[in-house]
């Protein structure tokens, strides 16, 4: 399996007023043509791992690493302007919650426009055309309307897919994924989903998908790091999430409710401060 | 006699041409000590039947029955003794600018209890946060703490029906249990009713000893949680949410 991504020892720190706070702590791991997971709870650094490989932490935030390789090239030593062309084009990001994210008072047929027109030399027409099609693609019905429209005529499942449209036109390589669908719901959940990973799939994508839900990253990845308190604790295949070792990850799983499975009370998870200070498992192949 | 009665409950915001009606023609009954959920996607109005029993949905038509007594347009002083709720975002339920001490005191204050002091104390401890949080900020506490602040201020009433809109939602899956477990101890210790709205059906499995499914606004199915867990669920919609659940 070709290498994508690879991030060897990245740091995330915050200078502030009681000492230096690490958001992430020695993460490693690789990304190729799969579907990554990054599973923990708030704070665990999760968001933080998918903004620093784009260079998107703010200072006084401050990003080390030994290296961020996007094939063979190091991005820590890119500098701002080339990293705007690896921006969208080359590594996409979509975010959480799509209210947030669109321009509020640009119609969506611009914005999407403005998306590819930056990235590929390409007629207003054509790019309107392409547009079009990438809309078709994320499964919104009558593409024309939703051009002329503004977000906030937009449902969350659209504004999710819409998302999702316009960081996939500049046919980027890797896709990184913060929480797509936890503001969208369950219904609508799958049917997002189903799109990301179709698209994934037909271009040969590498995919970061950043959640909170345990089992929907078992359902929908290939492999998942777990995160707690900057750190991955374990990682294992998708598929045998459900038989992970480390505690803390079974602490997760235990704490769920299930239909089928109906107790008295919930487990609730017992807190291990070792785990925040051993190292960090490895995530590279 | 049935904790709560709602017959014919309709729902609308706007007016004219404007008109948007969030629920149509709901009734379920629930029984004194049960745990009742409502179910559905965003925008099915299951919050809003809530929002209507309490009163911050002034547009609503249909019965609504509390403890035998109706409902009229004007809440009686003493509704607020008996029916309480607990809103989906500890985030934005919580004056900033209060204190937990302030919060709860006023509560307190307002329902005319005069050992104020003493009854803080026993609140804060019933929702296992002890009395080193007293007098703390929201911004000094975690989701889950809030949350348990919210209940705590639901609580001081003493209320016999809680109303519940998505308690757990905003909060991380290991807090989400710590929270469902105290709900539930609470409801053993002091014999409450619940009325808890959730989109998720594990949670409502959990909790809840029955379950309305709602969509666009409309009932379309009461069952038990033993039907739900034996996905014998009658209407498709509620088969499509079971699926999409699983």
């Amino acid at each position: 399996m070709s290498t994508l991504l690879d991030v060897k020892n990245l740091w995330v720190k915050f200078p502030s007023r009681h000492g230096v706070f690490d958001a992430v702590r020695g993460v490693s791991f690789t990304l190729g043509r799969e579907r990554l997971g990054i599973v923990g709870e708030s704070g665990s650094g999760k968001s933080m791992t998918g903004r620093a490989i784009l260079r998107l932490i703010r200072p006084p935030g401050i990003v080390e690493a030994d290296h961020i390789n996007l094939e063979g090239v190091d991005l820590l030593k890119k500098s701002e302007k080339d990293m705007r062309d690896v921006r969208g084009q080359r590594i996409s990001m979509v975010m959480q919650d799509p209210k947030f994210s669109l321009n509020p008072v640009m119609t969506i047929g611009d914005q999407i426009i403005e998306a590819y027109r930056l990235h590929n030399a390409a007629s207003k027409a054509e790019a309107y055309k392409k547009s079009l099609e990438m809309l078709e693609a994320v499964s919104i019905r009558d593409p024309e309307r939703v051009m002329r429209a503004y977000p906030h005529e937009m449902s969350g499942g659209m504004g999710q897919r819409i998302m999702i449209a316009m960081m996939l036109i500049p046919n980027p390589e890797i896709l990184i994924a913060d929480e797509p669908t936890s503001a969208l719901d369950v219904s609508v959940q799958r049917q997002v989903l189903d799109i990301m990973d179709k698209l994934v799939k037909e271009r040969g994508m590498g995919l970061i998908f950043i959640s909170h839900d345990l089992n929907l990253v078992a359902d929908f990845c290939d492999r998942v790091l777990i995160m707690y308190a900057g750190r991955i604790v374990e990682v294992c295949d998708a598929d045998k999430l459900h038989a992970a070792q480390h505690p803390y990850t079974r602490g997760l799983l235990n704490s769920l409710p299930r239909l089928d499975a109906p107790r008295d009370r919930l487990e609730v998870l017992q807190r291990d401060p070792e785990w925040a200070t051993a190292p960090s498992v490895s995530g590279r192949v | 006699m049935n904790m709560l009665e709602v017959t014919g409950l309709n729902v609308w915001f706007g007016s004219h041409r404007d008109r948007v009606d969030a629920v149509k023609d709901a009734t379920f009954s629930v029984g004194q000590g049960e745990s009742f959920g409502l179910v559905g996607e965003s925008g099915s109005g299951k919050s809003t039947i809530l929002r209507a029993i309490t009163g911050l949905a002034p547009d609503w038509s249909g019965d609504i029955t509390v403890e035998g007594t109706k409902i009229g347009k004007k809440r009686a002083k003493g509704f607020f003794k008996t029916v309480q709720m607990v809103f989906q975002d500890p985030y934005a339920s919580l004056h900033p600018r209060h204190s937990v001490d302030q919060v709860l005191g006023e509560t307190l204050h307002l329902h005319g209890f005069k050992d104020i002091d003493a009854r803080v104390v026993k609140l804060l401890e019933d929702v296992g946060l002890g009395q080193r949080f007293r007098f703390r900020y929201p911004h000094q506490l975690s989701g889950g703490q809030r949350q348990r602040v919210a209940i705590a201020r639901a609580l001081a009433p003493e209320p016999d029906l809680l109303l519940l809109d998505e308690p757990t939602s905003a909060l991380d899956v290991s807090v989400q249990a710590e929270i469902l477990n105290l709900l539930a101890d609470l409801r053993a210790a002091r014999q409450l009713t619940y009325l808890m709205v959730s989109h998720d059906l594990s949670v409502v499995g959990h909790m809840c000893d029955r379950l309305a499914v709602m969509k666009d606004g409309e009932i379309v199915e009461i069952l038990d949680v033993d039907a739900l867990r034996n996905m014998n669920a009658g209407h498709p919609y509620s088969q499509h949410l079971l699926k999409a659940s699983l």
